[in-house]
């Protein structure tokens, strides 16, 4: 079996190898990649058409919009999935693993962790809103959002984690998000314009075009944030739990 | 030059990893060296100038995918045959 | 050995991360190909697909160039473009200076989505254990084979009539061909 692998591992080597010797040199501008109509287009009229300085946000959320909310949809699904694979898989209080133990949850870890929570789910906040200007957005401030919750998770355990994001609420929040992203895209069609056409906006918000897009990104951003922050919770929950939704780690 | 050294030695840290991570038998020691060989890489992206993409890999790799594989692992066995 | 034009040279000074991006898939791939643990196996497959967005964040890099955020003096905010009266589009020359931001757009939602496949995948091999009680893969397959021959005798106690016999004809070539790997 072993032996046998190495077979297709070194043919798909040498064949990629050989294509690496014809791939233009490191770092050269004029490789075509860099050199392309459409990425010079990105970097050179981002500024003029939205506004945003960090042309990564704008090119996530304004001019490839409809992929990114399709990349939402596929984190919905999965988080989905995860809940419908692992749901009733095991009978409530049934097994005992050895991680399980019955011990207070040490004073000192919960007391920094009620200290450092707050100040995360700040920063979260600042990488979503703050995504325009500098590295960040709705996914980074998301996961950022979810780890928050994970960390009570691990430092209580489960049930204080989900007395305060319960599963049901995770999936209506996550729902939200994806609803957020598609309202506003819907929105704009019905204001004359085609499906997230963010700059039709600017009738009902008394900015002009350019800046209805830079507003219209960062409530994209919101409704991927708040897909995001659900679902990186459910995965923890879930999978930490085996679906029971009690003790964790 | 400075920055070409510095590339070809988180380059080849990364190999190192990838190759422990796979190579040890105890799981929860392979999702941490995992979690290693996710952070160099996201230090290799912020050097290429990849700043977004080093965030992401920063709070997903080396955050969340971590703590979700060692949460699965401790609910499974701990050792692995190979 | 290392001079202008030889292959060796082309390879590891000015084309490495491209030649490591290929070390690091192969191991991936053999990792899900060759090893048993499915948790190992998942591992690689994260392995390899790291490797793709080495692959594609190496394509976007320029010599020379900053990262894909405006500097003060082309902010479309900043006080440069308020002189202007507005922000002005970037000559060639200016577009040079940034790094290309579309490979980092594309594998930034490839990172969440990649995360999010992998705790699917987690929740399968999860429920495989609580089914079988192993996630190695040989024990596994010893497991499905006895299985499937104890839902063969429940399906059909009499296995004399051709009927039944090309009924039966995937469950058998399934089981001599994990009896030919184990050998």
């Amino acid at each position: 079996m072993k032996a046998a692998s190495m077979v297709p591992v070194f043919l798909v080597g040498f064949l990629l190898v050989f294509a690496a010797t014809d791939f233009p040199e490191w770092g050269n501008p004029q490789s075509p990649a860099s050199d392309s109509p459409v990425s010079s287009h990105f970097i050179g009229k981002t500024g003029v058409d939205t506004e945003v300085p960090n042309m990564v946000t704008a090119v996530l959320a304004d001019y490839r919009g409809f992929d990114t909310m399709f990349e939402t949809v596929v984190v919905f699904i999965a988080g989905m999935a995860v809940l419908a694979i692992l749901k009733n898989s095991v009978k409530k209080g049934s097994v005992r693993r050895d991680h399980e133990v019955d011990a207070e949850p040490d004073l000192i870890v919960t007391n920094m962790v009620r200290l450092i929570v707050p100040v995360i789910q700040i920063f979260a906040f600042y990488v979503l809103a703050h995504g325009h200007v500098s590295p960040g957005g709705g996914f980074q401030g998301g996961v950022i959002m979810g780890a928050s919750f994970i960390l009570i998770a691990l430092s209580w355990d489960l049930e204080t984690a989900l007395a305060r994001f319960s599963l049901n609420r995770c999936m209506g929040v996550a729902a939200a998000g994806i609803l957020i992203y598609a309202g506003i895209g819907i929105f704009s069609m019905f204001l004359g314009g085609e499906f997230l056409d963010y700059a039709e906006l600017e009738r009902v918000l008394p900015v002009s075009r350019e800046m209805a897009r830079y507003h219209a990104m960062l409530g994209v951003e919101i409704g991927v944030g708040c897909t995001v922050t659900a679902i990186m919770f459910a995965l923890y929950a879930n999978l930490s739990s085996e679906g029971k939704l009690e003790g964790g780690l | 030059m400075g920055l070409e050294l510095f590339n070809t030695f988180i380059l080849l840290l990364l190999v190192a990893a990838a190759l422990v991570a796979l190579k040890v038998r105890d799981l929860i020691t392979a999702s941490v060296v995992f979690g290693i060989y996710s952070f160099l890489m996201c230090l290799l992206w912020a050097e290429m100038g990849a700043v977004d993409v080093a965030f992401t890999e920063a709070a997903v790799g080396a955050g969340i995918s971590t703590v979700v594989l060692v949460a699965t692992v401790f609910n499974l066995k701990r050792k692995s045959s190979d | 050995m290392f001079e202008d034009g030889a292959i060796l040279n082309e390879l590891f000074l000015e084309r490495l991360n491209y030649l490591i991006y290929v070390v690091l898939l192969l191991i991936g791939l053999y990792a899900m190909i060759a090893k048993n643990n499915l948790i190992k196996k998942l591992i690689g497959m994260s392995v390899f697909q790291t490797a793709i967005i080495l692959f594609y964040v190496s394509i976007g890099v320029k010599e020379d160039a900053t990262i894909p955020i405006y500097l003060p003096e082309h902010d479309p905010h900043g006080e440069h473009a308020h002189a202007r009266g507005g922000p002005e589009a970037l000559s060639r020359g200016q577009v040079a200076t940034y790094a290309n931001p579309l490979p980092h757009v594309l594998m930034l939602t490839a990172i969440v989505v990649g995360v999010a496949t992998l705790g699917l995948a987690l929740a399968v091999s999860l429920r495989i254990y609580q089914g079988y009680g192993t996630i190695e893969e040989d024990e596994l397959l010893v497991k499905l084979e006895r299985e499937d021959a104890r839902t063969r005798k429940a399906e059909f106690p009499v296995a004399d009539s051709p009927k039944v016999e090309s009924k039966r004809k995937p469950v058998a070539k399934r089981v001599s061909k994990t009896g030919k790997s184990k050998k």
